[in-house]
């Protein structure tokens, strides 16, 4: 069966516990999670997950039912098409020696990131979009040497 | 909450009872300890009946039988540490067999839950993946809402245990009570009506159909709709198999009745879906013991599957026309539109197709041979005659399970109780404590084997303590039967660690505990020792020395498609 990639958005209920149902039920049914967003939302009750992941149409009808048959689970979507917007942060930590420094921050201008620390050999850099400029600017400055790298997962919503 | 003026004043364990008797709960199940003494303090100032087990997982297991027997949901109440985990195995069967059962435990005080407290176990995470919902309480505020969402989440939608995990503190403190109104979970609405376009789909089918085979399963059980399924299946003449946990749902003396369906289902009924056209599967999960080799199920059928849970549905076999809705009220609809539509004349229609099940019948029918030895299907043939297929009958798990499954022959919704799902040992002494409990003038027969009887043996106590007259009937094999059949068939007779030696005399066990001990060693015996066993108003093991190697068929290797059967 062919893996596509999923994205899940959720309504739970704010309370301790919730996360875990939600995570257990995946690993608990062989299901791997891709990455995973949590937040309140304005209703301090409430709490958005926001879950990517890899699997079969098949798989994926099954996953839905199980997390919709969570009692803490309120409203689940999947997100998907032109009326979803999807966006990702990443937290770049960048080596830049002399003669490449000008080079990252033409880069980071390009993609409309923003230098959040500088070190006399490293830029730590932060930049946003969906996974695929993500993916690009992550190849782009690879050569310079990424010494560390941390990513928020996706979140989504619908238009 | 808000608090006003009228309302009491009351402790959590107050308020516990109050809640208990508002759900009309008059006995639990239980053992006491150190974090629910106040508790069974309040307790022993209501009326409520507190059956004291030997055993966590028995209270569970008899909370379970309970319920079954009497369609309401069961209650138990243990201690925290290991009273809680003791109560896991009982929860995890009642979770596989949707039974409504709320399991209360206790809990370290809030201030001390994370240190590793004396007893203290986190058994909200440690149940979350088999419990249909749990709590922790931690504020008594919170306490009422949490216990009256236990028991609607429990018996609602696809029912199922649910855990409330309650700290000292909160049931030793004191807060403004007011029962709760209905329960309203936004995250929660089980669909009870089918959609009844779906419905008419099926009607057609019906009406087109060669050669259709009604599938039934514990839903049915579950939702009450045994009489309706009866009715349906008998205007519309067509043939109904059940899986283990739908056993009782169609009369077994029907002549539509096909048997058991799977690993161990009956000849016909495993080639009648083999070769069905139409398959009506209602309130069923399609489990592995029951599909065999799923890319050969009912590879020549349409499938429609009727339940309330939508996980069950297109989970394991893919389905032309699924439904979701409770199984009783889908079985009503659809008798109505039955009515309606007219099929012509159905009996002449089917003769071909009830002819070729009545030759399958006639060529491999579940037989047995009584010689020199007492033979298990012997014993369970006899106990049938001699109770009339009255009794409730519950059983351990294994060969003595399967032999009942197909040698008690049920009438009747609730008289089948047994872990089905999990397939649990040790289930059905305490499932049968409850049983006997919820229905004090029926006769409760607990069918065991020599090894699973040992698992909870020592409910005996709590049997006899409670004047409980249920009989227990132990098939001794000397083996652990199941497994020795599956090592004889597929591991070239290794029988690595399946024999039961130096099992207790059960006779004398049985009188030590102030019970009745009778034993049978001769097939001539075997009608005198049920007699005067089951007419005895003790508790009564019948100890009953069967044939050492006797195996379970059909049987059907695991993986094979079900029209595969192995034969006697």
């Amino acid at each position: 069966m062919t893996e596509e990639k999923h994205v899940l958005t959720m309504l739970v209920d704010n309370k301790p516990g919730v996360l875990s149902r939600v995570v257990g039920l995946f690993s608990g049914r062989g299901f791997n999670i891709d990455s995973l967003c949590v937040a309140e939302t304005m209703d301090p009750l409430i709490s958005r997950i926001t879950i990517v992941t890899k699997s079969s149409l098949a798989e994926m009808e099954q996953i839905e039912k199980q997390l919709n048959k969570l009692i803490n689970v309120i409203k689940l979507r999947t997100v998907s098409g032109p009326r979803s917007v999807q966006r990702e942060m990443a937290i770049i930590y960048v080596m830049a020696k002399n003669g490449q420094r000008s080079e990252v921050l033409r880069i980071v201008d390009i993609f409309r990131g923003k230098v959040i620390d500088v070190g006399p050999e490293h830029f730590i850099i932060e930049v946003t979009g969906n996974d695929e400029k993500l993916n690009a600017i992550i190849n782009l400055l690879r050569p310079m040497g990424i010494k560390k790298l941390a990513k928020t997962g996706t979140l989504a919503l619908f238009r | 909450m808000k608090t006003n003026k009228e309302d009491k004043m009351l402790t959590g364990a107050q308020i516990l009872m109050e809640i208990l008797k508002s759900e009309g709960v008059d006995t639990i199940f239980g053992y006491p300890g150190g974090a629910v003494i106040d508790i069974y303090d309040e307790l022993e100032r209501t009326d409520i009946r507190h059956i004291l087990v030997r055993h966590e997982q028995g209270a569970v297991h008899a909370a379970d039988g309970y319920s079954r027997a009497s369609g309401r949901v069961g209650v138990c109440l243990v201690t925290s540490g290991p009273g809680a985990t003791n109560t896991v195995t009982g929860i995890a069967s009642a979770y596989m067999d949707s039974i409504p059962v709320v399991i209360l435990t206790g809990q370290v005080p809030t201030h001390l839950i994370g240190n590793d407290a004396f007893q203290e176990v986190d058994i909200v995470g440690i149940t979350r993946s088999c419990t249909k919902h749990n709590y922790l309480v931690t504020k008594v505020e919170d306490l009422a809402e949490a216990l009256k969402e236990a028991f609607y989440l429990a018996r609602s939608g696809r029912p199922g245990p649910v855990l409330v995990d309650l700290p000292k503190d909160v049931i030793k403190a004191t807060t403004a009570f007011k029962l709760p109104a209905e329960v309203n979970l936004k995250s929660y609405k089980p669909t009870y009506n089918p959609n009844l376009w779906q419905l008419q789909k099926i009607i057609s089918l019906i009406g087109e159909a060669e050669r259709p085979v009604i599938f039934a399963g514990g839903g049915v059980i579950l939702s009450k709709g045994s009489n309706e399924l009866t009715e349906f299946a008998r205007k519309a003449v067509i043939p109904v198999t059940t899986s283990l946990m739908g056993l009782g749902s169609f009369p077994a003396s029907d002549p539509l009745w096909l048997g058991m369906i799977g690993m161990h289902g009956t000849y016909r009924a495993n080639m009648s879906v083999g070769d069905c056209d139409l398959l009506i599967a209602i309130g069923v999960r399609f489990d592995d013991r029951v599909t065999g080799k799923t890319d050969s199920f009912a590879k020549n059928a349409k499938i429609i599957h009727i339940d309330i849970d939508p996980t069950s549905i297109r989970k394991n076999i893919p389905v032309s026309v699924p439904v979701v809705g409770d199984c009783r009220i889908s079985l009503e609809h659809l008798n109505r539109m039955f009515d309606e539509a007219n099929l012509g004349d159905l009996f002449q229609k089917r003769e071909n197709w009830l002819n070729r099940i009545k030759i399958w019948k006639d060529k491999n029918p579940l037989c047995y041979e009584q010689k020199d030895i007492i033979k298990p299907q012997y014993v369970i043939d006899t106990l049938f005659k001699l109770t009339k297929g009255d009794a409730i009958i519950t059983t351990e798990v294994g060969q003595n399970q399967m032999w009942t499954a197909q040698y008690y022959h049920f009438d009747k919704p609730g008289h089948f109780i047994t872990s089905g799902g999990l397939g649990c040992m040790g289930f059905g002494l305490p499932a049968a404590i409850g049983a006997q409990i919820a229905c004090p003038d029926q006769l409760v027969v607990d069918i065991a084997g020599d090894g699973s009887i040992q698992m909870n043996i020592q409910e005996m106590a709590t049997a006899v303590q409670y004047r409980l007259p249920i009989k227990i009937v132990i098939l001794n094999n000397g083996y652990l039967g199941m497994v020795r059949q599956w090592q004889e068939l597929f591991y070239c007779k290794r029988y690595s660690c399946t024999t039961m030696e130096c099992s207790p005399d059960f006779v004398k066990l049985a009188e030590a505990y102030g019970a009745l001990g009778l034993r049978a060693t001769k097939p001539e015996e075997v009608i005198s020792v049920l007699t005067e066993g089951l007419n005895s108003d003790k508790t009564v093991i019948m100890e009953f020395l069967v044939e050492k190697e006797e195996n379970v068929y059909p049987m059907v290797p695991a993986e094979a498609p079900i029209t595969e059967m192995l034969l006697v």
